[in-house]
């Protein structure tokens, strides 16, 4: 048996923390240098999560919502969480301190930085601007190039799962949707991008379908600007696309 | 037909079309601005798969619902910690609460951090029904194992067990219980995704 195979007899018992002494040092070292290991750990948390359907029995009494909730409410884990009458006037010093010590930092950033705006010649900036957009196209070309040759690498033996990424920069209204291993749909049918917000219903983000090869490209659709997204989703529509959803999600992302 | 009616059970418990998704995204995104609202809900969402797991652990209602409360509460302090691309969150908090009861049983403390628990796709645990049918189904599977395989598997799992516990409880060699360990959690997962 092979070093590596070894490592692998053993990962059951270190996603159960059934694994001791120097194996399971030895394993969590093999770990932090293994991808398909870490994979198949996982693979073994998710068969975990499967015999934890084993066991039902009764509710939790409905004292423990209301035990945590008020935990909850006391915990201060955010600025926002924080009542302001139970600040201490000294802490609004505190404040009050920092923020005007943050004020007069900022105003010698803006002095100092109009004077090197100054300074700054026009050619220099341009010749800048050309590099920067010398590098977008080196970085972006072979993620848009309809010629380019993607290549999903996945655990050996699974099939293909359909994914897709989206990359959104609301300051620019910016979005570039990739998506890979789409299942080809009947005609008159398209997928469509829907961007969820902050507040509010689904936004279309644009209507695409697949190529052959189950992969599609969406750049830049036209979304109101400045729009937080929380998410964004997948549904199938007709082929012009639809105001609202009309049919169940079929994959789904948020951001970190 | 039968073929069929697996791939209906397998969509329904573990593609991305699952329901509880988008709401289990809301909740995650609530806990992350601070929202106690999304706490009330993913209490009422999963305290029942939480507590029932760590009851069975412990077997003790006032140290379940402890544990209950550390996990919840450890998810609220640190949103972060669940990976919402990889698994759903009823199943993460499912394997979180067991690794926490085990913790507490054993009077140990924390073996892995919660930001490292990272699950591949599991079955959706926010719907009551959709419990029920999959608990019957993993019962059925560990109800057709050999004896001695499912009796390895739940002390590992539910007593916390390590290998050589087992081993010396048992009296069969090391190797033998790991490979019954692992075959058994294969099968459970050979049975849910194929």
């Amino acid at each position: 048996m092979s070093e590596h195979e070894q490592y692998a007899e053993n990962l059951a018992l270190y996603a159960l923390d059934a694994l001791t002494g120097e194996d399971r040092e030895k394993l969590a070292e093999h770990l932090a240098g293994c991808p398909s290991c870490r994979l198949e750990l996982e693979e073994f948390r998710g068969d975990m999560a499967v015999l934890a359907l084993s066991t039902t029995g009764p509710r939790p009494p409905q004292r423990a919502r209301q035990r945590l909730l008020e935990a909850v409410a006391q915990e201060q884990r955010r600025p926002a969480d924080r009542s302001p009458s139970r600040q201490s006037w000294w802490g609004w010093m505190g404040w009050a301190t920092a923020a005007a010590v943050i004020v007069f930092a900022f105003s010698l950033w803006r002095e100092n930085l109009q004077i090197k705006e100054t300074l700054a010649s026009t050619a220099a900036r341009a010749a800048q601007s050309i590099r920067e957009l010398e590098e977008f196209r080196k970085v972006a070309a072979p993620i848009l190039e309809p010629e380019a040759q993607r290549v999903t690498l996945v655990a050996a033996k699974t099939p293909p799962q359909p994914q897709g990424k989206a990359f959104y920069l609301k300051k620019r209204n910016s979005l570039v949707f990739l998506a890979n291993n789409m299942p080809a749909l009947p005609p008159q049918r398209a997928y469509e991008l829907w961007l969820i917000p902050v507040s509010g219903n689904p936004i279309p983000a644009g209507v695409f379908k697949p190529d052959a090869h189950g992969s599609a490209t969406l750049v830049n659709p036209p979304i109101p600007a400045g729009t937080e997204a929380k998410a964004f989703a997948i549904t199938v529509e007709g082929e012009a696309g639809s105001p609202v959803p009309t049919s169940p999600v079929l994959m789904v992302g948020a951001g970190e | 037909m039968r073929t069929s009616k697996k791939k209906e059970e397998r969509d329904r418990l573990s593609s991305p079309q699952r329901q509880g998704i988008p709401a289990d995204l809301a909740i995650v995104s609530g806990l992350k601005t601070g929202d106690q609202r999304a706490m009330a809900d993913l209490y009422d969402r999963y305290s029942s798969v939480v507590y029932a797991v760590a009851l069975r652990v412990l077997g003790d209602t006032g140290a379940a619902e402890d544990v209950l409360q550390e996990v919840f509460l450890q998810l609220w302090r640190n949103p972060g910690a669940f990976d919402s691309a990889r698994g759903n969150l009823g199943s993460w908090l499912a394997v979180i609460t067991r690794n926490r009861a085990i913790d507490s049983l054993r009077k140990r403390r924390p073996e892995t951090d919660i930001e490292d628990v990272v699950l591949s796709t599991a079955p959706d645990l926010a719907g009551e029904a959709e419990r029920s049918r999959a608990a019957a189904k993993v019962r059925g599977i560990l109800g057709s194992m050999a004896a001695a395989q499912r009796s390895a598997l739940e002390m590992a799992y539910w007593e916390g067990m390590s290998h050589s516990e087992i081993a010396a409880k048992t009296g069969e060699p090391l190797g033998t219980i790991k490979t019954r360990i692992r075959a058994g959690l294969m099968a459970l997962r050979k049975s849910f995704r194929t």
